[in-house]
């Protein structure tokens, strides 16, 4: 018996489980996929968001100020990459001020704190690369840029560390509430687990997951709908294009075309926004590069050559027609808490949606604080950025570190064999990829995934064939040749 | 600390090459180390296991490890050293040039070397530079991943094949593939001519009967987890798909073998000028880069179809960086600089100047078309004046071309640009 579990083991579902592994319960998470971080918090712009954009008085509003500022304090204790490179508006018509002006009112009112209106000429004097039509911009200092994996990863890893059980390849296939005022949750695997709390942060499918328990009074049906955003991701040769984010003024489906560096150093062009069907539809299309970079090229003067991009890809965001986040306990069902509709800025706001969801747990259920929790993590040690004395000390150490296997970000076999052995380790090539960064670089994994490979099938003790991509499905190799 | 005479990156064709050329240029062989990253000597060669090797250099067809193996037999027996599964992080510059590298044994080395010489090869241009839209499944590889999958893990990356991209890899494991038992669907070309060898089309393609579709692309993939399918369509002159010629075939791999990329992030690093046209060094008489005592070959300064041009290519870069190292003079070699330009369908020269100080009785200019041809001459002219023409029936991007200028024929000429040109014959 669980006194939580937390179905979803994206950005929401790990900073929630690391909020409560505070306190003293028996805390699980459920991730359909064999890894987390998996869905919207693997494909989105990696920003940590002022929050001048969100409706006044709305809980995204609220969450995105809060975990924006929460965030300094955690990048230092868990070890996440994130950088306060500030953000740009862009207005590009005279009528544009107005709203730009209109942002500024609202980012006061929300407490979004150092902002500042600038002209073209000042917008351009900081961001030289900005194109000439830009009239106005709206400056976000607090702005930042952080690694989405990071982020997830780190809450994951210290949740783990705090007593939190990860429970990776269980896709829920039914929820039921128990006489005695319990949820049971069955899986896909056949496994299946009893709560006294339940948390559904399920993604774009947190509708799915809502509405498994039957429709009531105080319980409606959910829906939400996977609005897609594809990406243009640039060489890091191209990342000084600018040095802050630079937006446009946002439209109906969102905050527009952003051109931003990435916290990494590489360039990134994106999102678009359109509903989709399908919460699996993830392709990039061509439309969607066009428009992102037609888009883009109003934001700067040149945009870099196609042969500077390394990649495409697209994310799906969990959009509800409110646009606001829906994060309480269900009042048809004590006990059962929806985290859902986690749109932009959801990634800035987790921190937050952590601190928040965790009070209302507490509400439903109080439970005394740990005594020893360990607020710290340290992240994978890596000898990007270090002196050669740092790097000669760290080969020293470890003699892994100086195996490069990933050449493009010059990543070891030391950081891979970190980034398997770890709380929540990696068990896939992307899981590797997403915490390493080997295969991010501008060869795609074309050198290293073969002996990412092989790492894995040695170190997890599985046959070479036996290791996946990402999903069960998403086989590398079909076995020796005839 | 290591101090060296010569550093050589790189331990493939180039790398072994030029080292014997630094031998027979006269530096001794303990002056020499040759840093590899691999676990052995030989480069991309070790995975090319199919013949077709060694024809110029040795009038024999060897396979890639056959053909390796003669060139690591004479490093050995001249006691060449070298370092392997040794990677380089940095070179910089100057009269003496600090190379850091390292590997699991010694960590991190110092070297310090007089000269340095590129062979660091080229990689396959990733799916990302060619923006196929669609899913991200596993299945997708380049031609080369596959090649090392199946040659040299002894395992099958896929079952039923589609290829983009008619480079000599991607022909290369279309047989392979097949060979293997796996089924080859099509091999679609963007551009309405091949950029592999003829022989490779007709020895791994038409011999298996596998369509080869020019001037068609892969519009879509299919597959969330594993690839299910691409989509092909045919382009338009200027390369975009025409709307209403697609068609799907149901697959489960797509081999990217769309051109490959000289790897030159050491050579940027160090501060050595890259052609945009190459993505190689820039490059004199000599093969040494815009940096003084930093030379270049083989796939890293331009990409190459035969492995034989790259080591005769490398010894020459080789016996250049011997020379330099054994020579005394402080100042350059002064006298008259010529520019090499390529002009009509010549895309680049190699070298790109000759300074006739330096120059050798025969000087070989390296060059590739960017266009079909039929029925052409080559021609040289100084400045204006015709110096030769060389009648070509046809020409391909996918053939490296060579000339052969004669030092005599340049000697007291007021002349300050060589011009080789494509012209009707």
């Amino acid at each position: 018996m669980f006194d939580v579990l937390i179905i979803g083991g994206g950005v929401s579902g790990c900073c929630i489980a690391r909020e409560l592994s505070k306190t003293q319960r028996r805390i699980g998470l459920l991730e359909a996929q064999p890894d987390i971080c998996e869905g919207t918090s693997k494909a989105n712009s990696g920003i940590a968001h002022a929050g001048f954009d969100a409706k006044p008085g709305t809980l995204m509003a609220k969450l995105n100020v809060r975990g924006n500022q929460l965030l300094d304090e955690l990048a230092l204790k868990l070890d996440i990459p994130l950088k306060r490179n500030g953000a740009l508006v862009l207005c590009f018509e005279e009528e544009g001020l107005a709203k730009l002006q209109e942002l500024y009112d609202r980012g006061v009112t929300n407490g979004v704190g150092e902002l500042q209106l600038l002209s073209g000429e000042e917008a351009r004097a900081l961001e030289p690369a900005l194109s000439e039509e830009v009239k106005g911009a709206l400056y976000a200092k607090r702005s930042g840029i952080v690694c989405p994996f990071g982020l997830t990863i780190a809450m994951a890893e210290n949740a783990a560390e705090n007593g939190v059980e990860f429970y990776r390849g269980y896709r829920v296939s039914a929820v039921h509430l128990n006489e005695s005022g319990t949820y049971s949750v069955s899986c896909e695997n056949g496994e299946s687990f009893e709560t006294k709390i339940l948390i559904n942060a399920a993604g774009v499918y947190s509708d799915v997951i809502h509405n498994m328990l039957p429709e009531k009074e105080g319980h409606n049906h959910l829906e939400i709908v996977p609005r897609r955003g594809e990406y243009c991701l640039y060489d890091k040769q191209a990342g000084n294009l600018v040095e802050r984010t630079i937006f446009q003024l946002p439209g109906v489906y969102g905050k527009g075309t952003l051109v931003t560096p990435t916290v990494h150093g590489n360039l990134l062009i994106g999102p678009t926004a359109e509903d989709v069907p399908g919460k699996e539809e993830v392709n990039t299309t061509k439309a969607g590069t066009d428009l992102l970079l037609s888009n883009g090229a109003r934001s700067v003067k040149t945009l870099p050559g196609g042969k500077q991009m390394i990649t495409s890809f697209a994310g799906l965001r969990a959009h509800h027609a409110d646009h606001d986040f829906i994060i309480e306990e269900s009042k048809g069902y004590p006990g059962f808490v929806d985290v859902a509709a986690i749109e932009s800025p959801g990634l800035t706001s987790a921190p937050a949606i952590g601190e928040y969801v965790a009070a209302i747990v507490q509400d439903i259920k109080p439970a005394p604080m740990k005594p020893d929790f360990k607020d710290t993590r340290a992240g994978i040690v890596t000898t990007e950025g270090k002196t050669l004395a740092e790097k000669k000390a760290i080969v020293a150490e470890n003699p892994a570190y100086a195996n490069i296997i990933c050449r493009c970000e010059s990543i070891s076999e030391g950081e891979i064999l970190a980034a398997i052995h770890r709380p929540v380790g990696a068990t896939t090539v992307d899981g590797v990829k997403r915490r390493t960064r080997a295969g991010m670089g501008r060869c795609q994994g074309g050198f290293c995934s073969p002996k990412v490979t092989a790492i894995l099938a040695r170190e997890l003790g599985i046959p070479v064939e036996g290791v996946r991509k990402s999903g069960e499905a998403s086989v590398i190799l079909y076995g020796g040749l005839k | 600390m290591i101090r060296k005479s010569l550093v050589i990156i790189g331990g493939g064709p180039a790398g072994m090459a030029a080292a014997l050329g630094a031998v027979k240029g006269g530096l001794a062989p303990q002056e020499i180390l040759i840093l590899e990253r691999d676990k052995r000597l030989g480069g991309i060669l070790n995975q090319c296991i199919h013949n077709g090797f060694g024809l110029h250099t040795f009038k024999e067809e060897l396979t890639g490890p056959e053909y390796a193996a003669r060139y690591e037999a004479q490093i050995e027996e001249k006691q060449i050293p070298y370092k392997l599964e040794t990677m380089v992080m940095s070179i910089r510059e100057g009269e003496e040039k600090e190379i850091i590298a390292m590997n699991g044994r010694e960590g991190i080395l110092e070297i310090y070397a007089k000269a340095v010489i590129l062979a660091m090869g080229c990689r396959e241009r990733p799916r990302g530079a060619l923006n196929i839209p669609g899913y991200r499944p596993a299945g997708i590889y380049s031609a080369g991943t596959a090649q090392y999958y199946v040659n040299m893990e002894g395992k099958l990356p896929g079952k039923e094949v589609v290829i983009l991209g008619s480079g000599d890899i991607g022909l290369i494991m279309a047989r392979r593939m097949t060979l293997e038992g796996a089924k080859v669907k099509a091999v679609a070309e963007l551009m309405p001519y091949s950029g592999g060898l003829k022989r490779n089309i007709v020895q791994c393609l038409q011999d298996f009967d596998i369509p080869l579709l020019l001037s068609h692309t892969v519009v879509d993939i299919k597959g969330k987890e594993r690839v299910e399918g691409v989509t092909i369509a045919q382009v338009d002159e200027k390369s975009v798909p025409i709307p209403g010629t697609e068609e799907f075939y149901p697959c489960d791999t797509l081999l990217l073998s769309c051109g490959l990329i000289p790897e030159n992030e050491l050579s940027l690093g160090c501060g050595v000028e890259i052609s945009p046209v190459t993505g190689g060094p820039v490059v004199n008489e000599c093969l040494e880069t815009s940096k003084s005592g930093i030379f270049a070959c083989g796939n890293v300064l331009h990409v190459h179809d035969l492995v034989d041009y790259v080591s005769g290519e490398a010894l020459e870069a080789g016996e250049r960086a011997a020379e330099y190292v054994l020579s005394e003079e402080d100042s350059g070699p002064g006298g008259q600089e010529l520019t090499v330009c390529g002009e009509n369908g010549v895309r680049y020269t190699v070298p790109s100047t000759i300074n006739m100080n330096r120059m050798k009785e025969t000087q070989t200019i390296r060059f590739r078309v960017g266009r079909e041809f039929q029925g052409v001459k080559v021609s040289v002219y100084l400045e204006d004046t015709l110096l030769r023409s060389i009648p070509k029936k046809t020409m391909a991007p996918g053939e490296m071309e060579k000339v052969i200028l004669l030092k005599k024929d340049l000697e007291g000429k007021e002349i300050q640009r060589i011009r080789i040109t494509i012209e009707e014959a």
